[in-house]
Parts: structure tokens; sequence; C-alpha cells
């Protein structure tokens, strides 16, 4: 278990204890929290998951496939920190995390 | 606008219906919702059940869209087990299985499709399998395995994602087309020889151009499949997958237009203003081609939840998006946007010898669709080109070393 933050565009704060084992995607969307669409469902196939993480956690959250890299090329508002976030298995290890969302993710 | 006594009734609790009630409460409906579904378990995604669910890499879990406590959580009234059987428009009123009578501010319906039987000799045998649920995707599991022998009857996405898993899991994989290519009604010649290819060399064997004209059983149970021209292809199991037919009798019998599905405007909604049809069950528009069609793909379901959702709450419609879907087979990442309507020609970026490279499908210098393979920057470019019609220089588009941004540029 850890707990997640997802923060929404607007500011909204949702602190969630997430089951280790499954991805930060899956946590976001199994608690209906606005902003992450997940349109594959974690095939890393829709770029609809991307998240911003937080600048200390980002060697935690571990490097980048190259399919991911290439699909987050094309999404919009990419910054150095985005994410896919269905790419980021949860672990003990990210208890803490806290993640923005962009503004759409289309 | 919808109020605090707005009573939504959605019939299907797959991923379009699930998907409604879940958007509905985030949009801030607060009126009772009642989520109907034929299916034991509450709304769950299909892809995996051909892919990383069927291989073993994913467990039931992973499936669901949200846990069952979810529902009860967030005050959606589920109920699993129960069929709609009637739909009564004037009164407002939806009848289920279990007699109960509901009724409706609004209704959305959420049906989805099922899988085309074949109508041929010993069509009744078991060992012969659909793969639509998660009912059927346990009983495909639990019969192929190392030594057994799947015949896959139908050479379309479905079928090979089940024939790659099927090898991934021991098992000896034959594939009948009546065609003779595979994807013959959705992909161009280079993508079907390609797929051919790749099956092959993971010792799928293929009998394309091949009709099915019934089923060989011992004991009550499938041994083959017998084809037109006599020969009988031995198997322990035979998957169907030649497509799939809208569940919309409901609708049909209520007096709601229908033509291959429900027919629905932009908001998904019905010529009825209080139902709408969402799904593998729509027949709709589908602007950027300029005309109506259905689409069995999870994105679809999802931009049409949020449609209907959007219109019940009284919120702003959702942008419109280009159809999309994806396909896993071995280590293949195939991901297909938009729809090859009005093609005058065909252009091949990159080179299938590496598996890596892009099929556009065009319509003078416009892109009408894309099927990429390994190769997410054609795909993300190209449904972006495929949305605002921008004409495309084909010279930079077929040279693999023009990157995707100037092609767009
Ligand atoms: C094996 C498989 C693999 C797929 N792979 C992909 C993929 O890779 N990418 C992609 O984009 N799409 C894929 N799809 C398609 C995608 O799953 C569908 O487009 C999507 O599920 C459609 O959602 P839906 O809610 O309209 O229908 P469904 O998810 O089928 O849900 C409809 C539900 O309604 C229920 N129902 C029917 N009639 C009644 C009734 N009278 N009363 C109550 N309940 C009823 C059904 O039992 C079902 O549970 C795949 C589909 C399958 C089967
Ligand atoms: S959910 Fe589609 S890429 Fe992450």
């Amino acid at each position: 278990m850890a707990k997640i933050t997802y923060v929404e565009h607007d500011g909204t704060e949702h602190a969630i204890d997430v089951k280790t084992g499954l991805t930060v995607m899956e946590g976001a969307v199994k608690n209906n929290i606005p902003g992450i669409d997940a349109d594959c469902g974690g095939a890393c196939a829709c770029a609809t998951c991307h998240v911003y993480v937080d600048g200390e956690w980002l060697a935690k959250t571990g490097a980048k496939s190259a399919m991911e890299d290439s699909m987050l090329d094309f999404a919009e508002n990419v910054e150095p920190n985005s994410r896919l976030s269905c790419q980021i298995k949860v672990s003990d290890e990210l208890d803490g995390l806290v993640v923005r969302l962009p503004e759409s993710q289309h | 606008m919808s109020h605090s006594d707005t009573h939504v009734v959605i019939l299907g609790a797959g991923h379009a219906g699930g998907t409604a009630a879940a958007l509905l409460r985030q949009y801030g409906h607060e009126g009772p919702i009642t989520l109907v579904g034929e299916e034991p378990i509450p709304p769950y995604q299909r892809p995996p059940l051909s892919k990383a669910w069927l291989k073993g890499e994913a467990d039931a879990e992973s499936l669901a869209l949200k846990p069952l406590e979810f529902y009860a959580e967030h005050g959606i009234d589920f109920r699993p087990n129960t069929r709609a059987t009637k739909l009564a428009r004037e009164a407002k009123q939806v009848t289920l299985s279990t007699g109960e009578v509901l009724t409706y501010d609004f209704l959305i319906i959420a049906t989805g499709a099922r899988a085309i039987k074949l109508p041929v000799e010993g069509a009744h045998l078991d060992g012969l399998l659909e793969l639509r649920t998660a009912a059927d995707a346990e009983i495909l599991k639990a019969t192929i395995g190392p030594g057994k022998r799947l015949a896959v009857i139908g050479g379309g996405y479905i079928g090979l994602e089940a024939a790659a898993s099927g090898r991934a899991l021991g098992a000896e994989v034959v594939v009948i087309e009546r065609e003779p290519r595979l994807l013959a009604r959705v992909a161009c010649e280079e993508l079907s020889t390609f797929f051919l290819d790749y099956h092959r060399r993971h010792d799928v064997t293929f009998e394309l151009g091949a009709t099915v004209a019934g089923f060989e059983g011992e004991n009550g149970r499938v041994t083959g499949v017998k084809l037109a021209d006599g020969r009988v292809i031995a198997c322990d199991a035979a998957l169907i997958g030649v497509g799939a037919a809208p569940n919309d009798e409901i609708a049909k019998e209520a007096g709601l237009e229908t033509a291959r599905g429900i027919v629905v405007d932009l908001e998904a909604r019905t010529a009825d203003r209080s139902i709408f049809a969402i799904g593998d069950v729509a027949h709709r528009p589908m602007p950027i081609y300029d005309r109506m069609f259905r689409m069995e793909s999870v994105p679809n379901a999802l931009e049409q939840a949020k449609q209907a959702a959007s219109a019940i709450v009284g919120r702003a419609p959702p942008p419109g998006e280009v159809p999309w879907q994806w396909s896993d087979q071995y280590d293949l990442k195939l991901q297909i946007a938009g729809y090859a309507f009005d093609v005058d020609r065909i252009l091949l970026r990159g080179d299938p010898a590496n598996a890596k490279f892009a099929v556009f499908h065009l319509k003078g210098d416009q892109i009408q669709s894309v099927e990429a393979i390994n190769s997410p920057p054609e795909f993300m470019m190209g449904k972006l080109l495929i949305a605002n019609r921008k004409p495309v220089d084909l010279d930079k588009l077929a040279d693999p070393s023009v990157s995707m941004k100037e092609v767009a540029a």
C-alpha cells in the first residue's frame, strides 16, 4: 500500500491508498478521480493517463520505456516530468508520491 | 438539467454503461442511478480477455472498471444477473427479468453486441467457443494449453489475438479464414501479409480461402472443423470470431429507429429525448467522415458515455474524437486511427521486415486512416492529421527519415 496524492489541474487534491502492484493510473481510475481518462486501460496505446511527477519522485518512479517516450512525445502540454501513469507500478517505495494532472487529456 | 430526484436507468453493465454511471456521479448528478446488467460481475474491460488476461499476465481484479464497493459507495444501484426484457416508452418504464418494473427519467441503452453464430451443422457441440465475455474467456483459457489444438474461425483482430495468446499458452493453433487474406475487411494487403508471416513464424498454421461447412464431434464434443472442400481440420476446441451484431432488439420493439444499431445523434440521444444509446449498440454520426456507422471499440464507448452523461447533467458536450483502437499480438503493438472510407491509395512508411511500419490510407492528399505497427509517432500524428483534415505532403510522408512532426508541420 502506498499513499498517492493526485492533484487535479484546478488544485483539488485526492490522497488515496493504492495497493502495491497496481499502477498509478489504476489507482486513479478505480477511485473515480477526474482527469485521468485511461482510454486504453493501460496498454500504453492512448496517452490519456498523462501526469506530471513531482520532482523528488522522478528518480523513484523509474525510467520511461521507448514506447512510453514516443507516445508522450506527441501528447499535449508535455513537460520533462511527464509520465504515462499506467506505466508506473506502485510499490511501498512510492508511499507519499504526488502526481499532478494536466488540464485535459486530449 | 438533472435534479436530485431524476432517475437514470442504464441497461447493460459493460464498458459503456459502467463508464456512464461513474461519469454521471463525477459530473455531479445527484439523483438515483440504476445499472442493470445480465452478467454476474460489475463492469469490466474486454480487451485484455484476448490479450494480457488470456496469457495470464493480468488478474480478474485488474479487468474490473471499478471495485464492486464503488457502486454502493457512490449510490449506484447495480443489479447483476438481471436482463432488461421490455421497454415501454410512453410510461417511461423498463421491465426486468426479475419481473420488477423501473420508471426512468432518462434511459441509457448500453447493451453492447453479441458474437455472431455460424449456422452450420454441428454448431451445438461442446468445445465451440466464442469470446465476448469474461465467462467465455474463462472457458477458452481452461480449454487451451500445451498439446491442445485450437481452431480459430475468422482471421480478424480478436481471432488473431487469441491465436497469439494460444501460442503463448503452448497450444497448437490453426486459423481458418474464408477470405483469401487475413483482416480482409479492415486492413490492406501489406498488413495482411505481414500478420500472416508473423503468425507463421510463431507456428500458427492457416487455412485461407476456406469456408466452414460444419463441425464434427464425438460424444457431444467437437473434434474437427469440416471445410466446404470436404477436408476436416482436427481440433480440441474451436473459437468462432466472425463478428458481432448489436443487441438492439429492446429498442427496435419499442419503436426506436435502428440501422446497424440504435440510431443516435452527437449527444448519443435517440429521437426520444429521454433515451440515449451508447457503445457497440449505437449507430452514430461520425462528422469527420460525414456519415453514420456503428463502432466496436473502447474509445468509442467512452466517448459516447461522456456525451450521454454530459447531456443528462447539462454540461457542455465533449470535443469530438477520431475513432481509434489498438491490438497487441506477440511483441507487436498495433494502433489504428480512423476508418478507410473512400480511399484511393495506400502509402507505406517504414519497413515491415523489421516490424516497425505504418500504413496510411489516403483520399487524395488527406489521411483517412492509419495502421501503425510499433510506431506511436505515426499513430499519434496520423490521428491528429485525420482530425484536422490537413492535406499532407505525400513524399515527406513516404520518407521515414523525415520526422512525423515535420510531415505535419
Ligand atoms: C475479446 C475482445 C477484445 C477486444 N479488444 C479491443 C481492443 O483491443 N481495443 C478496443 O478498442 N476495443 C476492443 N474490444 C471491443 C470493446 O471491448 C467494446 O467495443 C466495448 O466493450 C463496448 O462496450 P459496450 O458497453 O458497448 O458493450 P459491452 O462491454 O459488451 O457491454 C454490454 C453489456 O450489456 C449486457 N446486456 C446485453 N443485453 C442486455 C439486456 N437486455 N439487459 C441487461 N444487460 C444486457 C451484456 O451482457 C454486457 O455485459 C474488444 C472486445 C472483445 C470482446
Ligand atoms: S492508459 Fe492508455 S497509455 Fe496509459
